[in-house]
């Protein structure tokens, strides 16, 4: 019987005929094709290139080359006509092609101060959105790690819970409480405080990120706090650390991957931010992620929206580029 | 110590009150009355009204429907891509692209929806402009991006749940016989079921939930549920909303008890064959 023949595991090798970009398309024109060479193919071809290839072609359709696009067209010049800008390479006559390279675009994020500080101040409410939330969420982390492991899940599912529900609708729940004659000034004025000032300010849009992005926070840290050896803890309080010291010196230094990874998780989608700001923010100074959009759908100036989503990407990528780093560690560190 | 133990209590306290207030608020003021989100009108609340408002709205309804069916075909192509592509980032080993496959698998979760949303619309005006497809921008359009954000996190799920356990019974398989699409669908596929019903879920919840992007690639006449909210709450209060928002946590509240009571018999039926299994041992 076939069945009982011991088969060594065949892995096929990736690059069967060394070819390259096309080899899916080709594999597929063999697969299908003349007889003799589907029998070639045959030997060689395992479905592991439809595999990779599906998900592959999928991702570099709808990622890859918009931002292929994106980035030709923050060169290109803006022009009244559907669409609204002049194509990079552009048949003047029957021989000769202009290129219209135009950094003008680039430029112009420069010299009006409105992108400048609308990405300053991007970056800032980010940041300090992130500091409040490592603030918050720390504390909570640490709690819900040293809990009961039937209390621990009790406690996470609560944690994810307000995740499951709508976004936008939680960010909405603040508006009704940070009005002027919303819920925190009405328990405020009755122990004879306020009224105070909370809509349309940075506070309001501080609190709406660290709200929304809490989870991001939490569960990176949770999971990093929750692995940690206690007994290194006992140990310095048998030598005398008092339990604040042996935090510092012990339980803080071992959590700085959680650190790093919840904040990542916060900064990064919290300076594209538009919901939050658009509901809770100020009206006099703009995040990026809504001047963005600005440009694109009221002033219809689609190559200076693309060179300020260009930007963006510049300001990201040392945040982005760790957190992949981090990501594909913490992959990789479960595995063992 | 027992100072430790009252710090972490507090912990707890002001971090759920802080989770949960808002939430409760909303749910509380949709049985209001008045029309003043702020204002409890004592005489005449608790009061449906708000809810039968909604009900017959229709243009919430619409929207709903459309957010429904978009986020249901949008989790199935999210959950399959999702799939192929944490199995070949776990299981395939190196080959030719797996960097590049793997920074366009987790890119898309930090990237700002703005940019997500205006690169989308650039590829779907550039491509109608190419081969007259798509033509013009709804339902396919708003997928097709959910579906590309989305997998990214299906990836990941299926990417961990395949790193906590070793090929060893594949290898197994593969050793007797099996041929490798019958190997995933009798071995992996079972073994990574709760994190693909999970990623379902999770894409479910990201498609139904997404405001950004949507907005960018969403035509005239396809109006998701989120845009109508949005441009609803951003011309003020409506407690209409309160309610809808009660509907929601309901359902989710709902489902996450219903899946908690489903996994704690799982793990206990799990414990008690281990313990029989045990039992015949000896």
């Amino acid at each position: 019987m076939a069945r009982s023949q011991v088969r060594q595991p065949q892995k096929p090798p990736i690059d069967a005929w060394g070819a390259g970009r096309l080899g899916l398309i080709f594999s597929l024109f063999y697969r299908y094709g003349p007889p003799r060479w589907s029998q070639y193919v045959r030997q060689h071809w395992s479905g592991q290139r439809l595999v990779i290839g599906v998900p592959f072609l999928w991702l570099f359709l709808f990622f890859a080359v918009p931002f292929i696009i994106v980035f030709k067209l923050s060169f290109s010049e803006v022009r009244l006509a559907m669409p609204p800008y002049a194509p990079l390479i552009e048949k003047v006559s029957e021989a000769a092609y202009a290129i219209n390279v135009n950094m003008g675009n680039y430029a112009y994020l420069f010299t009006d101060p409105l992108y400048t500080s609308s990405y300053l101040y991007s970056v800032k409410v980010a940041a300090v959105s992130t500091l409040f939330c490592l603030l918050v969420g720390y504390p909570m982390a640490y709690a819900i790690a040293r809990s009961t492991p039937t209390l621990r899940n009790v406690w996470l599912m609560l944690i994810i819970l307000p995740f499951w529900t709508s976004f936008l609708l939680r960010v909405y729940a603040w508006v009704g409480l940070l009005k002027t004659d919303g819920l925190i000034n009405q328990a405020l004025g009755l122990v004879g405080l306020g009224p105070y000032t909370m809509m349309y300010t940075d506070f309001a849009v501080y609190i709406g990120i660290v709200y929304s992005y809490l989870p991001f926070m939490i569960l990176p840290l949770y999971s990093n706090l929750e692995k940690h050896d206690l007994t290194l803890l006992e140990a310095a309080a048998d030598l005398g650390a008092s339990p604040i010291k042996s935090f510092l010196r012990i339980t803080l230094p071992l959590s700085f991957p959680g650190i790093v990874a919840g904040s990542l998780l916060v900064f990064i989608p919290a300076v594209g931010e538009y919901v939050i700001p658009s509901l809770l923010g100020r009206s006099d100074q703009l995040m990026i992620g809504r001047v963005l959009s600005d440009e694109f759908f009221a002033n219809r100036d689609w190559p200076v929206a693309s060179a300020v989503s260009i930007a963006m990407l510049l300001l990201l990528v040392v945040p982005i580029v760790l957190f992949q780093r981090f990501q594909n560690r913490e992959l990789a560190g479960a595995r063992k | 110590m027992k100072s430790r133990s009252l710090f972490r209590r507090l912990a707890l306290f002001f971090g759920f009150a802080f989770l949960y207030v808002p939430i409760l608020s909303m749910i509380v003021y949709s049985f209001n009355n008045s029309r003043l989100v702020t204002v409890w009108d004592a005489d005449d609340s608790p009061t449906l009204k708000w809810y039968r408002a909604l009900l017959s709205n229709d243009q919430i309804l619409g929207a709903a429907w459309l957010s429904i069916k978009v986020a249901a075909v949008t989790a199935t192509g999210a959950v399959i891509l999702g799939t192929l592509a944490g199995l070949v980032l776990a299981r395939f080993g190196p080959f030719k692209g797996r960097t590049l496959l793997s920074g366009m698998t987790t890119a898309p979760l930090v990237m700002p929806e703005v940019i997500t949303g205006l690169s989308l619309l650039l590829l779907f005006v550039f491509l109608e402009q190419l081969i007259g497809w798509p033509q013009g921008r709804g339902f396919v359009t708003i997928t097709i991006a959910h579906i590309t954000f989305s997998m990214a996190y299906v990836t990941v799920v299926v990417q961990s749940r395949l790193a906590t356990f070793d090929d060893s019974l594949e290898e197994a398989a593969m050793d007797l016989g099996a041929r490798p699409a019958k190997v995933f669908f009798r071995i992996t596929l079972p073994l990574i079921l709760p994190a693909i019903l999970s990623g379902w879920l999770l894409a479910f919840t990201l498609s139904w939930d997404d405001l950004v992007i949507s907005q960018f690639v969403a035509g005239p006449g396809s109006t998701t549920l989120p845009m109508v909210v949005f441009s609803k709450v951003r011309l003020g209060v409506s407690p209409d909303i309160n309610a809808l928002a009660t509907i929601m946590v309901m359902i989710v509240g709902f489902g996450v008890l219903v899946s908690a009571l489903y996994m704690r018999r799982q793990e206990r039926r799990v414990a008690l064959e281990a313990q029989m299994a045990r039992a015949d041992k000896h």
